[in-house]
């Protein structure tokens, strides 16, 4: 009983610490299908207009919301996928191999993470330009993966340390390879890892906006955030509903993960091997 | 199958942990390798399985010659001391997995998992997974999976610490059943002696990484060839009392007994004197007063401060009319005790 009123009144704080957000979202909701009505509260009459986006192009000159839609997919999944294979082999090299210098490259993985990546912008596209890969999907899917794998190789490490020696020494006296060991007997066991992570890089790679403005500006590599920033900026009239659409439409499939996968994220904070 | 380990060396870094260590373990012999904790029993029983590499010497499974073998194609079982089940796998998959990477067939498998898991009588848990067993049931799950490949050599780590008291017991002796029943050679590791000497044929008792002695339970506890040994082996142990041997054997404290007939030593000492060979039922012959009384329900164990100093101990049968500051007067029985020279060599 008592930890029952505890929990309420735990509610009614977050609640109320929430409300901020909560009104603004529900207000994003409402204006994007509402006529504005200037300084009301109180929406006016249904209109599905500011969606236009979804079914005609909002000018000539842009290219369509789905190409960008699949942009952006394309860009943020290729970018998870590869951060988390990586990582996945990576960061168990670094928990269980005996290699030289692995203090020093943890060490390295810690402060690459931490440090700003805006500072390194302008090396960046000069590499990418040497590459022939300025203005390219690829290119920003190599450029953001680099820096999203401290993370996860850090993140990953941590699971495979949790992970029995033993499992692997029993799997060893088994008869099974080094390899096989690995991929059967120690990676079922950093799934929760494994799986936060994936989700993780996707997320930031679906919210990543300088490295697609800066690396690849063209329209045909445009992302739902370059979109965005884009339908704002070029108008001489800013049509801001248009834009709150286009912002709905670009945090759905963020809310909709979040809400189905919200047990798995909590792993990557937990640690370890439940789940 | 006959083991044979010569001249066993092996260095973590600059230390050297084990150092020319001989050790033969005939076939279908169980051996228990005994020792203080760090003595080097999991590092000798990791090179063996080829855990770890040997920085020198040899080993033989039979003739084979298995020195730079590897892991994977010694055929070895192994049980860890905390089972190292796969928790991601149910039972019958844990214990068929070593048969999986030999690309034995489903049917040929499970017919194997079944011969096993009625050898370690676990038939009714194949589908539950390592999580939702007792100790001692993922104690069995990890034996029948080291022995499904019907390995020549199976090497058991510490597999009763992880037990409850009523466990290791029912345990100890299952697993002494199913190494009998199944003829394998097998190294028990351990750091208690009882297990060592309840389970095993002979004992190897391990110090610095070194093996001290190596013999039968029996002659190790009759017949300590050191200190050390004595010293270990016996619950509740030995005590120890400094003496000087002429024609009387004087102890430290000035009490003196009659010399044991076979003591062929005379000069400085130390007597080992076990409980059971100090008591009432002895006769007379050392003072002291009672300092401590332990029941242990069949037995009660008494600590007597020798007048003049020393302490000792003995064990009698419960019941005994015997208090804490009672004054006593108890006999040894000299022919049983056990004298050392001042280095710990036995005398
Ligand atoms: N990987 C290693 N690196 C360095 N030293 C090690 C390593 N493994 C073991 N040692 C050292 O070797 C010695 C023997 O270790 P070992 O694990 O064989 O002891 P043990 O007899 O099994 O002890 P316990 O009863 O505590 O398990 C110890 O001093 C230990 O510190
Ligand atoms: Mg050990």
């Amino acid at each position: 009983m008592t930890a029952n009123s505890r929990i309420w009144h735990l509610v009614l704080i977050l609640a109320i610490f929430s409300a901020p957000l909560v009104i603004m979202y529900v207000y994003q909701v409402i204006d994007s299908i509402a006529q504005p009505d200037p300084g009301s509260l109180v929406p006016g009459a249904i209109d599905l207009s500011n969606w236009r986006f979804l079914w005609e192009r909002i000018d000539t000159g842009r290219p369509s919301i789905w190409v960008v839609t699949f942009n952006t997919f394309l860009f943020a999944s290729t970018t998870a996928f590869l951060v988390t294979s990586l990582s996945a082999t990576a960061g168990y090299a670094l928990s269980r191999l005996n290699m030289p210098g692995r203090p020093y490259f943890l060490g390295g993985l810690i402060i690459l993470h931490a440090f700003p990546t805006i500072t390194l912008i302008i090396a960046i596209f000069i590499i990418l330009q040497f590459l022939g890969l300025f203005d390219t999907l690829l290119g920003i899917i190599l450029v953001k993966a680099a820096l999203e794998l401290p993370f996860g190789v850090w993140i990953l490490k941590g699971f495979y340390d949790t992970v029995p020696w033993e499992i692997e020494m029993a799997g060893v006296q088994d008869g099974a390879s080094r390899l096989r060991v690995w991929w059967e007997l120690v990676l079922p066991q950093v799934k929760p890892g494994l799986f936060a992570l994936l989700i993780i890089s996707f997320l930031s790679g679906w919210s990543e906006f300088v490295l697609p403005l800066v690396l690849a500006p063209g329209s045909s590599t445009q992302v739902l955030a370059t979109f965005m920033n884009a339908v704002i900026q070029d108008d001489a009239t800013a049509d801001f509903g248009l834009f709150k659409a286009i912002g709905m439409f670009y945090s759905i499939p963020v809310i909709v993960i979040y809400l189905v996968f919200q047990k798995q994220l909590m792993n990557i904070y937990g640690g370890g091997t439940k789940g | 199958m006959e083991l044979r380990l010569e001249k066993f060396t092996k260095r973590f870094g600059d230390t050297t942990v084990i150092k020319d260590m001989d050790l033969t373990v005939g076939s279908g012999e169980m051996i228990a390798l005994l020792g203080p904790s760090g003595c080097g029993k999991s590092t000798t029983l990791f090179a063996v399985c080829g855990i770890h590499k040997m920085n020198g010497g040899t080993l033989h499974f039979g003739d084979r010659d298995v020195t730079t073998v590897p892991a994977q194609e010694r055929s070895v079982g192994v049980v860890f001391q905390n089972y190292a089940l796969y928790p991601h796998m149910t039972v019958e998959q844990n214990i068929g997995f070593p048969l999986k990477i030999q690309k034995l067939g489903k049917a040929a498998i499970r017919k194997e998992v079944e011969r096993l898991s009625e050898l370690v009588q676990i038939g009714e848990l194949l589908d539950r997974r390592p999580a939702q067993l007792s100790g001692g049931q993922q104690q069995r799950v990890a034996l029948a999976r080291a022995m499904i490949r019907k390995p020549d050599v199976l090497l058991l780590d510490e597999p009763l610490a992880n037990l409850d008291a009523k466990l290791r017991l029912e345990m100890r002796s299952e697993i002494r059943r199913i190494q009998r029943e199944t003829g394998i050679t097998a190294i028990l590791v351990t750091h208690d002696q009882v297990e060592a000497m309840s389970m095993c044929d002979r004992i190897a008792l391990m110090k610095d990484g070194k093996i001290v002695q190596l013999d039968t339970p029996e002659q190790m506890y009759s017949n300590p060839r050191s200190q050390f040994v004595a010293g270990f082996l016996g619950n509740p142990p030995i005590s120890f009392l400094p003496a000087t041997a002429g024609a009387e054997v004087v102890l430290a404290n000035g009490q003196s007994i009659a010399r044991p007939r076979d003591l062929q030593a005379s000069g400085d000492l130390i007597l080992g004197i076990r409980p059971e060979h100090f008591g009432p039922q002895h006769g007379e012959g050392l003072q002291g007063e009672v300092i401590f009384v332990e029941p242990q329900g069949r037995e009660e164990l008494i600590d007597v401060r020798l007048d003049g100093g020393g302490d000792i101990r003995s064990i009698l049968s419960a019941g005994a009319p015997i208090r804490q500051g009672d004054r006593v007067n108890w006999g040894v029985a000299t022919d049983s005790i056990l004298a050392f020279a001042p280095n710990g060599v036995r005398v």
